[in-house]
């Protein structure tokens, strides 16, 4: 009977979180948001959910803290190689018959994602007539990814990642390092634009050639999953592309029709011309 | 022995995996009434073959989870390099790449826990040979909900401190040979 009480207590909870700021978790994939908040009533040194509950209500200085366990904010640049090779191979030629392009990194946490495309795209030669848009929920995210800070101990990675992806530069051209960080160049973010908007409640706000949006489904159940990718559905252009994460696909998506599978393996799917 | 109605079962191995897995799994039947859910801890830039592999000597079938994918019985859901991967409900699969645990994504304790908060006394969960202690507290877990903890016993392990580790834990989880485990797993089937 335990779990069915704290069950109760984390529906309350996340009510509570939505009622007075809006932030809606209620259709989160359920196992992961309970084991990101017992380890937010853990460390906030909460007793009891009901006990967190009551600082989402009282005490304003929670949220910003409680959004950074409830948003999963783990990326790397380049994170799975095959991918952006496959989008450097496969769907640059495409994006090259446009005379301008836009570019969607939905759920783009810290913008290493962001990056790794503004990065290509340089490479490619379509970074001057691309607009890149990456969205966020959390407000903390959104300005690392403005900042484009990294921790130097992640660069090896990051340059392995790029070598495989088949980087045709040298990720080193893009950063500085500086005191334990690598600072990334700042005119990758010149075509640029970081905004809050939540793939829960908010609507299209622009017509883009390319969502891409990894890792980030996961988190959401098959409902708030087909929201999202009815609004990468209607943004897309006819023949738009919508890359997704290593295990996520559009088996079980209501808008599965829409779309064609363009990459199979790297998770990669084109929009159907006119219905 | 187990519950009396077991509905899932869920396993976790590292190092020496393989040859655990293999004396226990090919030795179930086609319609194992049961889902099985494995996590190996796999390294996570290069597709795994384990799902291949297995598939080749088990009679169930068996393959790589994918997010939001239905639960059926008779079926193996491998965690897949690089994911967690959890019980969302009984009926469904969740995959997430929330950081990793014990330094390992996927991570024996984030399956073992989601699962025993799902399954309850419906569950058994078994710890097989490796050399980090991720599932010791997930295994906890399991008998915290009423479900039945086993354990390979360390000394036939070909890598000893996983099952260790759980057994100085969970105390009273049942310490096996790969051949009593799988028997375990038969009579649970039957009841």
């Amino acid at each position: 009977m335990i779990n069915k009480i704290e069950d109760i207590e984390i529906r309350l909870l996340l009510d509570a979180i939505f009622e007075k700021y809006h932030y809606d978790f209620r259709g989160y994939s359920t196992a992961s948001v309970k084991r990101r908040l017992h380890q937010a009533v853990e460390r906030l040194g909460c007793r009891t959910f009901s006990v967190l509950q009551d600082r989402v209500f009282h005490d304003p200085s929670i949220l910003p803290e409680l959004l950074s366990f409830l948003t999963v904010q783990v990326s790397e640049l380049f994170r799975d190689p095959a991918y952006f090779r496959a989008i450097r191979e496969l769907v640059v030629p495409h994006l090259k018959t446009y005379p301008s392009l836009k570019v969607w990194v939905a759920g783009c946490a810290a913008g290493e994602e962001l990056y790794s495309l503004a990065i290509l795209f340089r490479e490619e030669g379509l970074e001057d007539r691309t607009l890149f848009y990456g969205t966020d929920i959390n407000p903390a995210a959104l300005r690392k990814a403005e900042a484009g800070v990294y921790e130097l101990e992640r660069i090896p990675l990051f340059t392995e990642n790029h070598r495989r992806s088949g980087g045709k530069t040298s990720l080193s051209d893009y950063y500085t390092a500086a005191y334990g960080a690598a600072v990334f160049d700042k005119t990758l973010r010149r075509r640029a634009v970081f905004s809050d908007h939540s793939l829960v409640s908010d609507a299209v706000f622009a017509e883009v050639h390319l969502v891409s949006c990894r890792n980030v489904l996961i988190y959401f159940d098959r409902d708030l999953q087909d929201r999202a990718i009815g609004l990468f559905k209607d943004s897309l252009t006819r023949k738009g592309f919508l890359g997704l994460g290593a295990k996520e696909s559009l088996r079980f998506c209501k808008h599965a029709d829409a779309f064609a599978e363009f990459a199979r393996e790297e998770r990669i799917y084109q929009m159907r011309g006119v219905s | 022995m187990t519950g009396p109605s077991a509905r899932a079962v869920v396993i976790g191995a590292s190092s020496g995996a393989l040859e655990a897995l293999l004396g226990i799994l090919p030795g179930l039947p086609k319609g194992y009434p049961l889902p099985i859910m494995v996590v190996v801890h796999v390294p996570p830039d290069r597709k795994s073959l384990l799902a291949e592999i297995l598939g080749m000597k088990c009679r169930m079938g068996v393959r790589e989870a994918e997010d939001k994918e239905p639960v059926c019985a008779g079926t193996v859901y491998l965690a897949p390099p690089d994911y967690h991967l959890l019980a969302e409900t009984e009926n469904c699969l969740s995959l997430s790449s929330e950081e990793p645990v014990h330094y390992s994504r996927p991570s024996i304790d984030v399956l073992f826990e989601s699962a025993a908060d799902v399954y309850g006394p419906g569950l058994i969960g078994i710890i097989l040979s490796g050399g980090s202690d991720d599932g010791a507290r997930g295994l906890q877990a399991i008998r915290q909900a009423g479900g039945t903890a086993l354990v390979q016993r360390p000394s036939l392990a070909l890598v000893p401190v996983m099952p260790q580790a759980a057994l100085d834990v969970c105390p009273d989880a049942r310490s096996l040979s790969l051949e009593e485990i799988t028997a375990c797993l038969l009579e649970a089937a039957t009841v």
